[in-house]
Formats: C-alpha cells, sequence, structure tokens
C-alpha cells in the first residue's frame, strides 16, 4: 500500500515536473514565433504572395520560387537576415523583379503561398514605391524621371507633373507614383540615380493611409454626392454685393 | 572491453556469452562499418544532389535533378515530395496547401510508412551526422548524462508543435527546425544557422546521449509514429541470443532492443527504432538482420524461445 502511494506521488511529480517543461518550453517557442513574424513586416515578397500573416504561415520555406527566378532576384532568408527565417523576399536596390510574363516563381511554388491567381504579372502587388522628395532630383529642379522611364508599367505607375518653381519662369516636372499601377517590382529604386535611391518600394501597409468611409468626395464621383443634399437658399441682404473696389482683377482692368 | 566479468558467464540459451571484437583486418572492419558507410552515403549523396543541381546545374535531359531542399522538392521536374510533417504544420494553422504538396507529403509519407519512419532519422536527416559524432566523442571522453530527460518528452512537443501551429498561425517547429535551417542554408546561402547546429551538438555531447533526436525532437517523434506499422524491420533470431547486450551499447534508441518483446515479436516492433543496423553488425552470433515483417519465419516465435521454456 505504502508503496503504490509513493509511485502515485512520485509519478504525479514527474507529470506536474513534465508539464511545467513543456509549458514553459512552449512560452517561449511561442515567444519567439511572434518576434519572428514580426521580422517580416518589411520583406519585399515575389509576385503574388499571400498577405503577410497567410503567406507566413503557408510558405514552406522550399526555395523552389528562388531557384525559378532568371535574374536570381529571389533569396531565401538564412537566420538572421531582415527578413523571417527560410522566407523568400528580394531587395529591390541590388536585383528588382523584371516581372516576367509567365511568372515562373509562382508556378513552381507548391503550396500556393504564391497565389495560383495571379495570372497577369501587372496586378501583382509586391509593394509600392514611395518617392523622398526631399532627395529626388526632379523634385530639386532637375530633369531626372529616370524611374518614370524605366518602370515597366509605363506610365500608369509613375506620371510626370509639372509643378512650379519658385524664382523661376519654368516648371518642374517630377514624377508622382500612383498605387492602383504600381506592382513593387522595384525596377525604379534600382535605377534611380541618387546615393541612396529616392524612391523606394516598401510594403503598401507600412505607408498607405485610408480615407474614412464617411468621406464623400463628391467633386472627385458623381457617387459620392448626398442624394439630398440642397444648398442652402442664399440669403439676401442689401450688403450682398461684391465690394466694387475689389473687383477690378476680374474685369480686365490689368 | 570488459569481457573478464563475462568470460564464463552463458547466457538464457545456454550458451557462453561472448564479447564483441572489432575485426582486426580492414575487411573486416569494414564490414562492422558497412551500414554506417551506407548511411553517410546517401545522407551526402542527397545533400550534394541539391547542392549540385542548385548550384552546379545538375540535371538529367535539360531537366533539373531536384530543386528545393528537404522541406519540399521537385524530382526530375515533376515528382513533388514535401515533408509530411511540416505540411501538416500549415494545415494546422488553417490553411490548406495546394494539392501539389500535398500530393508530395503523400508520396514521402507513403514511402517511409512503408520502410520505417525513422529511417528518415538515420538514413536521411542531416543532423544525424551531428547527433552521431556528439555521441562517438562522448564515448571517446567518458562524458556521462548529468540530467536525464524522458523518451517520452518528443511525443509533448509533437502536441505542441501543432497545438502551437493553430495559435500562432505559423508552422511552428519549421520557424524553428535546426534540422530545415541547416539544410536550407547548406544549400540557398550560409546564415547563423550553423548556432542551432552547434546547439544540439554541444547539448548532445555534454548534456545527455542522443539527446535532441531521442528526446526532443519532434519530427523523430512523427516519424516513429508513422513507421509503426513499417514492413522493414530488424529481425531478431532469440534462441541465438547470449544477451551479451552488445547491440544495446551502440543503440540510439535502447529502449528499443526489449529483449523479451523482441522475442515474442521476432523482430523489434518499436516504431522508434531507427533502422540504423549498428546492431546487426555488432551482434556476434547474427542474431539481429533487416527482415521482411511478414516472413513466414524460421523458428517458431515464442515458445520455442529457450528463455521462455529451459532459460527459467
Ligand atoms: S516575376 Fe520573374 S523576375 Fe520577378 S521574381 Fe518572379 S521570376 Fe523573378
Ligand atoms: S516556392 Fe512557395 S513555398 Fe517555396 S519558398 Fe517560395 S513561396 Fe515559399
Ligand atoms: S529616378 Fe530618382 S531622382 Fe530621378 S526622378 Fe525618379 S526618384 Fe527622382
Ligand atoms: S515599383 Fe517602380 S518601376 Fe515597378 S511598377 Fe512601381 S513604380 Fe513602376
Amino acid at each position: 500500500m505504502k508503496k503504490t502511494s509513493l509511485n502515485r506521488r512520485e509519478f504525479l511529480t514527474r507529470t506536474a515536473q513534465r508539464g511545467a517543461l513543456v509549458a514553459s518550453g512552449g512560452l517561449l517557442w511561442a515567444y519567439l514565433l511572434q518576434q519572428q513574424a514580426q521580422a517580416t513586416a518589411t520583406a519585399i515578397r515575389p509576385p503574388g504572395a499571400l498577405a503577410e500573416a497567410d503567406f507566413n504561415a503557408s510558405c514552406i520555406k522550399c526555395g523552389q520560387c528562388v531557384r525559378a527566378c532568371p535574374y536570381d532576384t529571389l533569396k531565401l532568408a538564412p537566420v538572421g537576415d531582415t527578413a523571417a527565417i527560410g522566407t523568400p523576399y528580394f531587395t529591390p536596390r541590388e536585383v528588382p523583379c523584371y516581372m516576367c510574363e509567365d511568372i515562373p516563381c509562382k508556378q513552381a511554388c507548391p503550396t500556393g503561398a504564391l497565389t495560383p491567381q495571379l495570372s497577369r504579372i501587372n496586378d501583382s502587388r509586391m509593394g509600392l514605391a514611395v518617392i523622398d522628395i526631399e532627395n529626388c532630383l526632379s523634385w530639386q529642379g532637375l530633369r531626372c524621371e529616370i524611374c518614370h522611364r524605366e518602370c515597366p508599367v509605363q506610365g500608369k505607375a509613375i506620371s510626370v507633373e509639372h509643378h512650379p518653381r519658385k524664382l523661376s519662369k519654368h516648371a518642374m516636372f517630377v514624377p508622382l507614383v500612383h498605387s492602383e499601377a504600381c506592382t513593387g517590382c522595384g525596377i525604379c529604386e534600382k535605377a534611380c540615380p541618387t546615393d541612396e535611391a529616392a524612391i523606394r518600394v516598401v510594403p503598401p501597409d507600412l505607408v498607405q493611409g485610408k480615407i474614412g468611409s464617411h468621406y464623400r468626395l463628391g467633386w472627385k464621383n458623381e457617387a459620392g454626392i448626398t442624394k439630398d443634399f440642397k444648398p442652402a437658399a442664399k440669403i439676401k441682404s442689401p450688403d450682398d454685393q461684391p465690394a466694387g473696389g475689389l473687383d477690378y482683377l476680374n474685369k480686365g482692368e490689368l | 572491453m570488459n569481457t573478464a566479468a563475462k568470460e564464463n558467464k552463458l547466457g538464457p540459451n545456454g550458451k557462453p556469452v561472448r564479447p564483441f571484437v572489432m575485426p582486426k583486418s580492414m575487411r573486416g572492419k569494414l564490414s562492422v562499418w558497412r551500414y554506417l558507410i551506407y548511411r553517410r552515403t546517401l545522407q551526402i549523396t542527397i545533400l550534394l544532389l541539391f547542392y549540385g543541381t542548385a548550384h552546379w546545374g545538375w540535371n538529367i535531359a535539360e531537366t533539373p535533378i531536384i530543386v528545393g531542399n528537404l522541406s519540399a522538392s521537385k524530382l526530375l521536374g515533376f515528382i513533388p515530395l514535401a515533408d509530411p510533417f511540416a505540411s501538416l504544420q500549415i494545415m494546422f494553422t488553417r490553411h490548406m496547401p495546394q494539392n501539389e504538396l500535398l500530393i508530395g507529403a503523400a508520396i514521402v509519407l507513403g514511402f517511409y510508412a512503408l520502410i520505417g519512419g525513422r529511417v528518415w532519422c538515420s538514413w536521411v536527416c542531416p543532423i544525424n551526422m551531428v547527433s552521431d559524432l556528439a555521441a562517438w566523442l562522448r564515448k571517446r571522453l567518458h562524458i556521462n548524462d548529468n540530467f536525464r530527460l524522458s523518451k517520452q518528452l518528443r511525443y509533448s512537443v509533437l502536441i505542441l508543435t501543432l497545438l502551437l501551429s493553430t495559435i500562432t498561425g505559423l508552422a511552428a517547429f519549421e520557424w524553428v527546425s535546426p534540422i530545415s535551417m541547416f539544410h536550407r542554408e547548406l544549400i540557398f546561402g550560409v546564415g547563423m544557422g550553423w548556432t542551432a547546429i552547434l546547439g544540439i551538438f554541444l547539448f548532445d555531447l555534454l548534456v545527455q546521449r542522443d539527446g535532441w533526436c531521442g528526446r526532443i525532437c519532434p519530427l523523430g517523434a512523427f516519424y516513429a509514429l508513422v513507421g509503426k506499422l513499417a514492413l522493414l524491420r530488424i529481425g531478431f533470431d532469440a534462441p541465438t541470443c547470449t544477451h551479451c547486450c552488445e547491440c544495446i551499447k551502440v543503440c540510439p534508441e535502447p529502449a528499443v532492443l526489449n529483449f523479451s518483446k523482441a522475442a515474442q515479436q521476432g523482430m523489434i516492433i518499436s516504431g522508434e527504432c531507427t533502422n540504423c543496423g549498428r546492431c546487426i553488425t555488432v551482434c556476434p552470433e547474427d542474431t539481429l538482420q533487416f527482415r521482411y515483417r511478414f516472413k513466414t519465419s524460421t523458428h517458431q516465435p515464442a515458445h520455442s524461445n529457450p528463455r521462455l521454456t529451459t532459460g527459467e
């Protein structure tokens, strides 16, 4: 009898010890995983990559996409790299994605982490180019616009607009990126002639804002106009007349 | 060796207990090492095939031989292969992988289910070379265990892996696996992955013999379960066994060599056996041999076992 109860006690202690070991190990492990997942927030993924959390869950880190890329664009992050352990990413300033029409990286992916639903490379959203206007040559008034000319989504992802310039009759021609067309391939970042690229591709989440749905931009589209909007009737008052003396600008007197 | 004490002893079968003696001739030595040599050859060949395909463009008729790594790959351009445990973890994150991965995982799973789950461990896994080296050195340096982890711990780690995969939404073991890290970095460029290997080496060397592979690794635990029904087994010819225990000394999973169980079954039945063949070549009585699970054995098991009839 005595022996059984001792054994049982020992058994219970052992079970408890093991449980504690597994639980504490598990907590530490979960923490490590969380840390790793956060590290990926800045990585630029291959075309067709699922949203970051889904991508991290689905990718098995096999590197078949890396091997399929004819330009050696993609890398599989070794431990201690900027992207999370073993996941594929690329650094546009080194080698951008040249946007192959047949998307071989996506075709090679066995898991679907690079989604088979991506059929046209122009629909991919690897990142979004943003311009540092304080260091962009064009924004200083020089005629660069290299990014605009190199962009494979010609004229749609980067347009060149003119912009008035102080102390000069000549306008500036400045590049502007349009998120609805930019694929995030990074060819612009690679091409930018400044010492540190003045145009860079970053994960859209990190830079894109969102207008609240309660803003109705009626001047941009009809649907934005509130249906029952009626401008208040003008209040007529005797003083409600243009100040004659100040109206010379509109009367062609200049 | 500690032969003096055993010199005059008789085994349960009435025959004298002979110790294992390493043969003097090179031929004899090679024969003792034969499975070790086969295993290393296979392990290194697999590594080389991946590496050669990736870096030296190895191909057969323009088709790359094997692209990817041990987590998932494509053999000869059309046969998908995938780590079934990694695939299972992905499914536990509630993401359904594409068919290609599922088929690859099924092929690999089927293969190991037939020839022994832990054949992966001793014949393919690159960590095996590290842990074998640690075990060998530990024997040389006479380092004793100063700490004991249960052999069952790995099954808890296995369950924890699946649980954490669901909770964190990341394939929990794949994200920290030193096996995948090591193999990936060998093929895709080296980072800090080797520190994990060093960790395993030191743990196995200084803390606990076969600590990683035999007690912690959930992939080994997974394959131990897969191998429960495998057809390729280490056969145990009970009447010839003198219980010299040479096999137990070399086995990385000694609990697996349970003589009474093995005698009953005529083979080693535990899924934890890695089919490495170490025991076969040190057995002085040729008791142990690879065998097919369902072969009609020449010896009647149980009741013709001298241990159970005369040896009492
Ligand atoms: S689309 Fe082409 S260039 Fe871009 S990552 Fe894929 S394979 Fe490489
Ligand atoms: S091919 Fe797919 S699963 Fe493999 S590393 Fe690339 S994205 Fe991940
Ligand atoms: S290439 Fe660079 S410097 Fe030139 S316009 Fe574009 S962002 Fe500016
Ligand atoms: S990343 Fe640059 S080059 Fe590529 S689509 Fe966007 S703007 Fe064009």
